[in-house]
């Protein structure tokens, strides 16, 4: 399994094979649309994050400080976005999760399109899937 | 000889640049208007070379600020064929006015028991001031329910108005749908009941030939920002007999006449209402706003608008599984809409990727949203600076989100 970093590097190469944001988008919507699919007993009101306008799911398991987890959104852009985050952040070590700084959304150009939305909520999942980190650790120790 | 409508996007220089890669195509004009190049001149010849605080001060420069902001206020007085230029007030923007009403109005002559008529299609502005002034003063709030087709019933309307009804607060255009509601009507049917009315006009001020004395408005509220003017001024027009009638708003300095520990007697209209120092450079601005405004013959304007909207309708009629929503026999400027299957977020966020500004969501109008039972909509909205290409970039672009999401 690749670390975070590693992952970061290769969307951020993938990424920038794309001349516009059209194709970004394209390609983002696409990966949502191939992230394993939620199962829908998990889409409760209890794995909704807050603070974003479109409903967004998470279902973050923790085993021997590994994060796994589903997650699912109704707006296909920000399934992308979750996705990446799926990508990046599932079946990593809690520590790792909390420790890394994700700099490949900054990197893209995506915070700038999607975060300062207040329709949206990259930081919300982030800070949403860091909490789950800090649980994971705690259960550990 | 009227200035040719078509030139008019040469005229606004923000349209001249490019957004992700792509002319930008702007068409979230409900939301704010962009500005001419005549108003941005203005606000910049204000601090090079006017900036003083207006009224009582006796040196040139205060002296010239102050007849420029007076002159704004004749310029906006004449726009609106008001009677007198002191029914003009100068206020922050169209949810200032309402509240210097709602507070004031509620104060003096909203006891409980009284009731006070909205409509469904009101934006949260010109609702929840009177819901929570009704609130305050243990009135009954009424909120006139729209139809099907996203207008207003009048019978119901009439039904509705009785001798406890204190005001009747409506919008001539709504934001949400775009429908035209027949305002002159509804001050008709409350005149009959010595009712006087609220007319928010902030969708509608830019779009449709506008005069207060014929309309018979008691109130007639708007924000400059939206007529092409600056953020950060609007306009609370009032009949003189109520104005006099009224208490003043927000107390402090300019509104005073006399002041000592014991009583104060209050300024003279206009500046009865206007307490502290207010927005001189922007009133300017919407000064500069109106003679822009006015080179344009308004019927033509008018006309020019009604046809590119129906224009624009006719393209999304085109498009397999879009939805319009409302079908209001008079319609102004917006545009709303979804496509079935697709997030009003993703095609919001989609188009922008492309250079198309809209906007996506409730549109401040929760009641509509809730009687359409939807979340939200796509609205695309117009000004007089959009074009045909606009419209069609629009078009050609939700065509393209449609492909993009729907695989």
């Amino acid at each position: 399994m690749p670390g975070i970093q590693e992952i970061q590097k290769d969307l951020s190469d993938d990424f920038s094979l794309l001349v516009n944001w059209e194709e970004k988008y394209e390609y983002l919507i696409e990966m949502g649309m191939d992230m394993p699919a939620m199962k829908p007993q998990n889409k409760v009101d209890k794995n909704l994050v807050k603070g974003c306008q479109s409903s967004v799911w998470f279902d973050v398991q923790c085993c021997d400080g590994i994060m796994v987890f589903e997650a699912d959104s109704d707006s296909l852009v920000v399934k992308g976005m979750v996705a990446m985050l799926h990508k990046l952040l599932n079946n990593q070590p809690a520590k790792d999760v909390l420790e890394t700084e994700l700099s490949v959304f900054e990197e893209l150009g995506l915070w700038r399109h999607i975060s300062s939305q207040r329709s949206n909520g990259l930081t919300a999942m982030v800070a949403h899937l860091k909490a789950a980190a800090v649980d994971c650790l705690a259960k550990e120790d | 000889m009227s200035k040719d409508i078509l030139s008019a996007k040469a005229d606004f220089p923000i349209l001249k640049q490019s957004v992700n890669d792509q002319p930008l195509v702007y068409l979230d004009n409900a939301a704010t208007t962009q500005k001419p190049q005549v108003v941005i001149d203005v606000l910049v010849d204000y601090y090079t070379r006017l900036n003083a605080n207006i009224h009582r001060g006796n040196h040139s420069l205060a002296v010239q600020a102050t007849e420029a902001y007076e002159g704004a206020r004749r310029k906006v007085a004449g726009y609106l064929n008001a009677e007198r230029n002191h029914e003009v007030i100068f206020t922050r923007g169209t949810t200032e006015s309402i509240n210097l009403l709602a507070y004031t109005y509620g104060d003096k002559f909203v006891q409980a028991g009284d009731e006070v008529i909205v409509t469904q299609l009101e934006h949260h502005s010109n609702y929840v001031p009177w819901q929570q002034m009704c609130l305050r003063r243990g009135a009954i709030f009424r909120v006139l329910p729209l139809t099907d087709r996203g207008e207003l019933d009048l019978a119901l309307f009439e039904r509705m108005l009785n001798a406890k009804t204190r005001l009747v607060a409506v919008n001539q255009v709504s934001n949400s749908l775009g429908t035209v509601n027949p305002v002159a009507e509804i001050i008709r049917l409350a005149h009959a009941y010595e009712v006087p009315v609220l007319v928010d006009a902030a969708q509608s001020v830019q779009h449709l030939a506008h005069d207060v004395r014929s309309l018979d408005a008691d109130f007639y509220v708007f924000s400059g920002h939206k007529m092409y003017g600056p953020m950060g001024i609007g306009i609370f027009y009032g009949k003189e007999k109520w104005l006099e009638a009224l208490p003043p708003f927000l107390s402090g300095g300019e509104m005073i006449e006399t002041v000592t520990p014991e009583k104060v007697t209050f300024n003279v209209l206009p500046f009865k209402f206007e307490a502290g120092t207010p927005s001189v450079a922007q009133a300017i601005g919407l000064g500069a706003a109106v003679d822009y405004l006015q080179q344009f013959d308004q019927l033509e304007l008018q006309k020019y608008e009604e046809d590119l909207l129906a224009y624009g309708f006719s393209l999304l009629a085109e498009i397999p599984d879009l939805v319009i929503y409302g079908s209001p026999a008079h319609r102004s400027g917006v545009l709303p809409f979804n496509v079935n299957g697709i997030q009003h977020y993703d095609m919001g966020v989609l188009l922008d990727s492309m250079g198309i500004a809209v906007r996506t969501g409730q549109h401040c109008t929760q009641p509509i949203m809730d009687a359409l039972h939807i979340n939200g909509t796509v609205r695309a909205s117009l000004a007089l600076y959009n074009n045909r290409e606009d419209l069609d970039k629009l078009a050609s672009g939700i065509r393209r989100v449609i492909k993009m999401l729907k695989r």
